[in-house]
């Protein structure tokens, strides 16, 4: 099907008409696959899916100036409704639950369903933050537990926990790394980041203040030592290298490079995104790192919620770690653990903190949840995850790279990830065909287009949840895929065909952007 | 281990497709020095599903959550009741364990509840456009700010002395490294917010006016002056919402004038949950848009012309601009976006009207109970279910004696601004629907207990 749409946008497809017959439903719905309107359409003004008792008494005579002067213009839904309504809509979603979710740099792992009832103790859940610490002993000591865990796996000096997620983590770093430099008296403004890194690196060091320069990497994937040596002097502060990296490899120059950076006085921030890779068998520490953010919805399997939310805290040097954020918390001697707010951050002897970078103490429905995690594996089930990880990655990597090239396989093995690219397709046949077939075939797409190293990029990312039978029925479907391609399959080209909807127009959405929902623009339709 | 699916054989098997003896060998690129032999030492083995779940309801156990006693605590975090659908439906597989929806054709589920979404809270704001969320109110206030800088390239902002200290400390750090100049208004214990102070504040160099509705205080500022005050100075008006519910009752920042809208959205789905994670709510002006941070989601439509949503304006974003993205922000909180969408959507217009007024009326019997203790009084001429009452001593003393006596009974302003001697004696009182007429009784009766023999 590739005639021009409702926008007159065509697209890019095959010259064949689809199987399907044009049988049509009065319902617009196909057995179940259910179609939904928005809530707009269909709620009325006036329901209300929650009973209430009536208000009694007047308003505040002084809050009078105050009040609305028309009513809210939201339509409610009753309970059924609205229980039908998102049941609904979550039917047009892939998810982990449904099957494998291979997302390169994503982690996207089986979410225990152990860590939400712990999240759901009322103690926790319906605990307030600025609570009073002698109610709050408990959830200190979740804090404090959980920041035991991240200091010792990762070997480092302390941890701070109220970064909302890796990119703020990674913010949280370099404050810190900034902070160290203020402290000393020294003005670098430079931050070195890799080709290959995710676009919150760079984003993140321009958004604290820093300018950013690109090092290269080197025919093996990996950071250019030599060129990052060549270039590290007195106004660089720092590096940000993800280890193991984008294109699914460990830097084995980590050592070195964090060596050269701290000879030229500069830091060295690691992005731990990929830390599920080596959790338990490498601690970052030992490689000179001074930060890094651990994102737990990745390593420690809290859920990603359809985006978000996240958590990430940052484990740190001794170096680094006089000018974490406030709040924290500490054990004192007498065993019991103390809420450092900015009252006492001099008393507990942590007057060089940066400050606060957000309101409250983290993203504490994490911690909890990832705690449940982390006591369920223990030290010897989370080397498992690694070593299940990386194996299940280099099933795929060997499975599919007679199919598929693989820019760095003949260099060994690869980490948690197998990076394709596209150079083994037809002329006509791109990585996004491929990951919409994927669609076809019953499973979400790998990432696509990232890294930025190499061209047409396939970024596969199994994690240990995953069966070897998920990884058979996943290897399959991609040598058939990349059948189809070398075969010159037009109907690859107009993928997905299965799916609730087929390939969305991306440049109508941006051209002329619809936000929010308008009568009018309803009634345009 | 229960969430490990591979057996010993399968691995054995996988060991020689992948061309290697051991899983050592798939690790050879980690220098020796770094591999550690065996596990991490220090660190317990792992446990069973019993046995966690019984450690993690020891540490909740040591916790006095907000339903187990009588609570009146805000200030940033609020109590209300959330309808058990909310949670039922957030905990769908397909909602929890999905990602950020980069591919469209399977994700009309989340992408359609984050056009909801911002439609309800473009309307609750009264602003044209609002974005798919970011972290929470504090990180998203600074957010703002920057983008007001890049609205009006001017990098001096002015800080109400009625904002939350927890956001002005986010901000201060940020400007900070970031060389913007803030000017922070102090605090003032006046029974209406000082709006000429904040106006007098604003010249021909400000980027923006930062003002909290209701302030940290429960009052409210009168935000048309400021505006009107801040448009003639060509600076934006950024309102900050720290309780959605009362905009049930009280007029809506953008119809009242303000450029950019920031919300807290925890207290409508989310709950309190220590302190994260929560919801920011993130609206402006649709001339504004193409300068606004964070996750957008756009209606469009698929090959067959059938309506779909996709998210767009991405080129603003950090992993297409990567150093020039308007910033860092990856995700947003996309399951506490549901939450709260879910809840409005229970809610309606009408049913949120209802709820704040419920809040409103169950703050008016608190504060006429505590007006009556000696030495007590109630600084506000306006409020709508959060309130500063005035005590003839220290209120943090006051708030740890009546946890004591099993009252969590507001949050001293001692807490939130240490150095604040002037501060020292306020307590913040905040109520929901959820106040019942035994809480306030309890609160007063503790109240006058633990100040007793305080002279007034």
């Amino acid at each position: 099907m590739n005639a021009p749409n409702a926008s007159g946008w065509r697209p890019a497809m095959g010259d064949v008409s689809d199987a399907e017959t044009a049988l049509v439903t009065a319902s617009g719905d196909r057995a179940l696959q259910l179609e939904e309107k928005l809530i707009f359409e269909l709620g009325r003004p006036g329901t209300c899916g929650v009973d209430m008792d009536e208000p009694v008494g007047e308003v505040l005579p002084g809050l009078a100036p105050f009040l609305r002067k028309a009513p809210l213009a939201l339509p409610g839904l009753s309970e059924p409704e609205t229980v039908r309504h998102y049941t609904r809509l979550s039917r047009q979603n892939y998810a982990i639950d449904l099957g494998p979710f291979p997302l390169g740099s994503c982690t996207m792992k089986h979410n225990p369903r152990l860590n939400e009832k712990a999240a759901r103790m009322a103690g926790f859940a319906d605990l307030h933050p600025l609570a009073p610490q002698q109610t709050a002993r408990g959830a200190y000591e979740v804090i404090e537990q959980l920041a035991n865990w991240l200091v010792t796996l990762t070997g480092m000096d302390s941890v701070a926990m109220t970064p909302k997620a890796g990119a703020h983590g990674e913010l949280c770093g370099l404050l810190c790394i900034k902070a160290a430099l203020d402290a000393r008296g020294d003005d670098r403004r430079i931050i070195l980041v890799p080709e290959s890194a995710h676009g919150t690196n760079p984003a993140t060091a321009a958004f604290a203040g820093f300018a950013v320069e690109n090092i290269p990497a080197n025919a093996d994937g990996r950071v250019d030592l030599a060129a990052l040596t060549a270039r590290l002097g007195p106004d660089v502060a720092g590096v940000m290298i993800t280890n193991p990296n984008t294109c699914g490899l460990f830097e084995r120059d980590m050592k070195a490079i964090s060596d050269a950076v701290h000879a030229a006085g500069g830091y060295v921030y690691c992005d731990g995104a990929n830390f599920n890779a080596v959790v338990g068998k490498v601690r970052p520490g030992d490689l000179g790192v001074d930060a890094m953010h651990i994102n737990l919805h990745k390593t420690f399997s809290t859920p990603h919620g359809g985006g978000g939310p996240g958590s990430g805290p940052v484990v740190l040097s001794a170096a680094l770690a006089p000018f974490a954020p406030l709040p924290f918390t500490r054990r004192d001697a007498d065993g019991v653990i103390h809420l450092v707010e900015e009252v006492d951050a001099a008393a507990f002897g942590h007057s060089q903190t940066f400050g606060r970078m957000a309101a409250f103490h983290g993203q504490m429905g994490m911690f909890t949840r990832a705690l449940a995690y982390i006591l369920s594996h223990g030290a010897d089930g989370l080397r498992q995850v690694a070593e299940d990880a990386v194996l299940n990655a280099n099933y795929i990597l060997r499975s599919l790279e007679d199919v598929l090239h693989a820019p760095f396989g003949k260099a060994g093995p690869c980490m948690h990830e197998a990076l394709f690219s596209d150079d083994d397709l037809p002329e006509g046949f791109t990585t996004l065909d491929i990951a919409k077939g994927l669609i076809d075939e019953g499973f979400h797409p790998m990432t696509v287009y990232f890294p930025l190293v190499v061209h047409g990029a396939m970024l596969i990312e199994p994690t240990e949840t995953e069966s070897k039978d998920g990884l058979d029925r996943l290897i399959t479907s991609l040598r058939s895929l990349a059948a189809r391609a070398r075969n010159s399959d037009p109907s690859l080209k107009s993928a997905p065909h299965f799916a609730p909807r087929r390939r969305l127009d991306e440049t109508l959405a941006a051209r002329k952007p619809v936000l929010v929902w308008r009568e009018a623009v309803a009634a345009g339709e | 281990m229960r969430y490990l699916p591979l057996t010993p054989a399968e691995r054995a098997d996988m060991l020689g497709v992948s061309g290697v003896a051991s899983v050592d060998a798939l690790f050879e690129d980690v220098p020796a020095a770094a591999r550690l032999p065996g596990t991490v030492p220090g660190l317990p083995m792992h446990a069973s599903e019993m046995a966690v779940e019984r450690h993690m309801a020891a540490l909740a156990a040591k916790n006095v959550a907000a339903g187990a006693a009588p609570f009146f605590l805000g200030a940033g975090a609020y109590r209300h009741h959330i309808p058990a659908s909310v949670d039922h439906l957030i905990q769908r597989g397909e909602f929890l364990t999905a990602y950020t929806p980069y591919q469209p054709e399977i994700a009309q589920g989340t992408l359609q509840v984050l056009f909801e979404f911002q439609t309800q809270v473009a309307r609750l704001l009264g602003t044209d456009v609002a974005n798919a969320s970011m972290y929470d109110g504090s990180t998203a206030c600074w957010e703002a700010i920057a983008m007001a800088g890049r609205v009006t390239r001017r990098n001096k902002a002015v800080l109400s002395g009625g904002l939350h200290p927890h956001y002005t400390a986010t901000a201060s750090t940020m400007a900070r490294f970031t060389g913007d100049a803030l000017n922070v208004l102090a605090p003032e214990l006046s029974a209406t917010p000082d709006d000429a102070t904040v106006i007098a504040a604003i010249d021909g160099e400000t980027s923006c006016v930062v003002v909290q509705y209701p302030d940290v205080l429960g009052r409210i500022p009168d935000l048309a002056a400021i505006a009107e005050a801040a448009q003639v100075k060509g600076a934006l008006l950024i309102a900050i919402v720290t309780e959605p519910v009362a905009l049930g009752l009280i007029e809506a920042p953008g119809n009242l004038g303000a450029d950019i809208v920031v919300g807290e959205g925890q207290s409508i789905g989310v709950g309190l949950q220590f302190g994260g994670p929560y919801l920011g709510l993130f609206g402006c002006k649709e001339k504004f848009v193409r300068q606004m941070p964070g996750r957008l989601c756009g209606q469009t439509v698929d090959a067959e012309g059938r309506r779909g949503f996709v998210l767009t304006l991405s080129t603003r974003e950090q992993h297409i601009r990567r150093e020039k993205a308007t910033s860092n922000i990856c995700t947003n909180a996309g399951l506490c976006a549901l939450a709260f969408s879910i809840h409005m959507t229970l809610l309606g217009g009408e049913g949120l009207a209802k709820l704040a007024r419920l809040s409103h009326q169950a703050a008016r019997r608190t504060a006429d109970a505590l007006c009556v203790i000696p030495g007590v009084s109630v600084l506000n001429k306006a409020y709508v279910n959060e309130f500063t009452v005035l005590l003839p001593r220290s209120a943090r003393d006051v708030v740890r004696d009546l946890a004591d006596r099993g009252v969590l009974g507001g949050v001293s302003l001692a807490r939130l601004y240490p150095g604040e001697v002037a501060l020292q004696n306020a307590l913040l009182v905040c109520t929901s629907e959820m106040t019942t007429d035994q809480d306030i009784t309890a609160l007063s009766s503790a109240l006058s207990e633990v100040l007793e023999g305080v002279a007034a």
